[in-house]
């Protein structure tokens, strides 16, 4: 509980830090934008992967991400 | 009944509160974030053809998804799979059951809102074969903080699916779905994920996932074998018991790192661990290589994974019952396997055809090899006793096989 | 008076922070810092000979989705108000400029476009989304700031134009 506490405590102390200056500036983000970059080039590629290793796998879960990209708007 | 495996969900519940109080925060954050925009995904099509081929089973099939944005705030998208499956698997084999041949098709539908810097996102899936039936709800929040270097995403999945059995049916002698045996299974998954920028060409992400699954957990078509009363080299089969609940919990790191003359390099680990007392470890690493200005793109990529035994998994008991869990399903059983995947994409209409912005055929292909440290090949057993290669239950050879993996897929984005 | 990189940085922290604040109200009246950029057509652009016009400073890269999505708005605005004493500069944020070339070949505009490869400009101006556009009025001074676009800002622009131009 007091672990739970600490992790909510610190992402309100984060979000209320919003004004932290991003050290990656969004004109510099171009390698990031570039689709070889993306951790999900191809959704329905990458779902039937997932498929074939979680059907005969006993662990599950933990894939899949967002974010990252231009940074635009 | 034992008590570790008989936990009830009332932990989860506390989960889900927490849960929803981190939410909570997030769109309250969200709410008075400044009212600039995120992306919504790209309108695209994809159509793709799946084959899998190992350990005398052949699943083959379609996938199509078509993805369209609407009103700049909504992206809605629809996917259709289907898997033809052609099984004779070593657990065929050593059942005595003769090769099967089954459909399964999966609809999914999912809808993404946008609203500044928040996407929300709600998804149901649903899975049908003649003898299981599953039902997927999802529902996902993230946000992008700090100048857009960091994402934090969350997500909630709330399973629901039908076991049921195929019998032969004694006046027809054809396979019908028994309709006295019907049992199900309830799921909860919770994720949360944190994606964070470090430098203009490194991206991390960070993620954890607890499920929790409740109800009829194994496979009734699967048995455990035990040494024959009768004849200690030879085995009989019964009917796996399994323990009605299962909590996981899974955490993976991954990284990109872009390499300036255009490549990009990938890397992750998960750890795994659950309540039926298997740890697996997962690594991974990738690169992805365009062929200069060339519409060319070339992967390879290289994943290991290992495990160990659930707590009630054994290849060969020595009696009917011995425990009050038995399986030996080799997906939990220790082994390791290890995969190499090449891939190449070309990539045409580059700078666009009427509608189409730009479009890709692709190619990918898997070579995974599966190596079980306790699971034994137990159609050694089966043969002749007369037979050199007999090998009496228990003493049969390890089991091992390769399955190669294909996949070809168009994709048109729009 | 040669500027030291300490005047530069102050200059353009003090002018940060006036935007910073005045762009939590959306407008603002602070002194547009001057620059000079090669511009495609391979001539120099420099803001101070534009003083006496309306400007409209659009910050853009080639990979940016949404700027690819309002440079033909943008396009058209500049045809449409050119004669009444505005003008657009298309400031290309990227540090090597072939693949903004080679954008343009495919989608052409007739707006000066300008390459900031060393992105001085867009650390004087704070840019900190992309696109950025910046309204800057016949006096020289920042009006309107606007971060990121969405289909429907256009509208916005075009008013904010129109009452630059009245003044």
């Amino acid at each position: 509980m007091k672990k739970r506490l600490a992790v909510l405590a610190s992402i309100l102390c984060l979000s209320a830090c919003g004004n932290i200056e991003p050290w990656v500036k969004p004109y510099e983000r171009e390698a990031l934008a570039d689709p070889i970059m993306s951790f999900d080039a191809n959704p329905v590629s990458t779902a039937y992967t997932h498929h074939v290793f979680e059907a005969r796998e006993g662990a599950r879960g933990a894939l899949g991400s967002a974010g990252g990209g231009c940074g635009c708007n | 009944m034992s008590a570790g495996y008989g936990r009830r969900a009332t932990g989860d519940g506390r989960k889900v509160l927490w849960l929803l109080l981190v939410l909570g925060c997030l769109v309250a954050f969200a709410a008075i974030a400044p009212a600039s925009a995120g992306v919504l995904p790209e309108d695209r099509a994809d159509v793709l053809y799946h084959r899998y081929d190992g350990g005398g089973v052949t699943i083959h099939g379609p996938s199509v998804l078509v993805r369209k944005k609407m009103a700049e705030k909504y992206s809605i998208s629809a996917n259709y799979y289907m898997d033809m499956v052609t099984s004779a698997s070593i657990d065929v084999e050593t059942s005595g059951a003769s090769e099967y041949k089954e459909e399964r098709t999966q609809y999914n539908v999912s809808l993404d809102y946008l609203r500044g810097k928040t996407t929300y996102n709600v998804n149901y899936t649903s899975s049908e074969e003649n003898d299981y039936e599953a039902q997927t709800f999802t529902f996902g929040i993230s946000q992008d903080l700090f100048g857009d270097l960091t994402t934090i995403s969350l997500g909630f999945s709330k399973g629901a699916d039908t076991v049921m059995r195929t019998t032969r049916d004694p006046t027809t002698g054809r396979r019908i779905v028994d309709p006295t045996f019907s049992e199900d299974v309830d799921r909860w998954s919770y994720r949360v994920g944190v994606s964070q920028i470090l430098t203009k060409s490194l991206i991390t992400t960070l993620g954890l996932e607890v499920i929790t699954d409740e109800g009829y957990l194994n496979n009734p078509y699967r048995s455990y074998r035990f040494v024959q009363p009768g004849d200690t080299r030879l085995f009989a089969l019964a009917t796996e018991i399994y323990p009605h609940t299962r909590t996981s919990n899974a955490v993976a790191l991954n990284a990109k790192y872009f390499l300036p003359y255009r490549a990009a390099l990938a890397g992750g680990y998960r750890f795994y661990t659950d309540t039926w007392g298997i740890k697996a470890n997962t690594f991974s690493i990738g690169y992805t290589h365009p062929l200069g200005s060339t519409p060319w793109l070339f992967e390879v990529s290289y994943r290991f994974y290992d495990q160990n035994n659930a707590d009630f998994y054994s290849d060969l008991f020595d009696r009917a019952n011995e425990q009050n869990f038995m399986a030996r399903d080799k997906e939990l059983s220790t082994f390791s396997s290890q995969t190499l995947r090449i891939g190449a994409s070309y990539e045409f209409a580059r700078n666009g055809w009427g509608f189409i912005k730009k479009a890709s055929a692709n190619v990918f292909y898997d070579r995974i090899e599966f190596d079980y440290e306790d699971y034994r090949d137990a159609r050694y057993s089966l043969l002749d006793s007369a037979d050199p290669a007999f090998r009496p239950a228990g003493s049969e050879p390890f089991y091992a096989f390769g399955a190669n993996v294909f996949q070809v897929f168009f994709s048109a984005w729009f | 008076m040669r500027s030291t990189p300490l005047k530069s940085w102050l200059r353009s922290a003090a002018f940060a922070a006036t935007l910073a604040v005045s762009s939590l109200v959306g407008a603002s009246a602070s002194r547009a810092p001057s620059f000079t950029l090669p511009s495609r057509s391979g001539d120099t652009v420099s803001l101070e000979q534009l003083k006496g016009k309306v400007v409209m400073i659009n910050f853009w890269a080639s990979w940016c989705g949404p700027c690819r999505q309002e440079m033909p708005l943008l396009d058209q605005m500049y045809k449409r108000y050119s004669p009444l004493g505005f003008t657009l500069l298309g400031v290309n944020v990227e540090a090597n400029s072939k693949d903004a070339e080679k954008l343009l070949a495919n989608v052409p505009v007739s707006f000066p476009v300008l390459f900031d490869t060393e992105n001085k400009v867009s650390k004087l101006y704070d840019v900190n989304a992309m696109p950025s556009t910046v309204f800057i009025d016949r006096q020289g001074n920042v009006r309107y700031l606007h971060r990121g676009y969405k289909p429907g800002d256009e509208g916005e622009y075009l008013n904010q134009i129109r009452a630059l131009l009245k003044e």
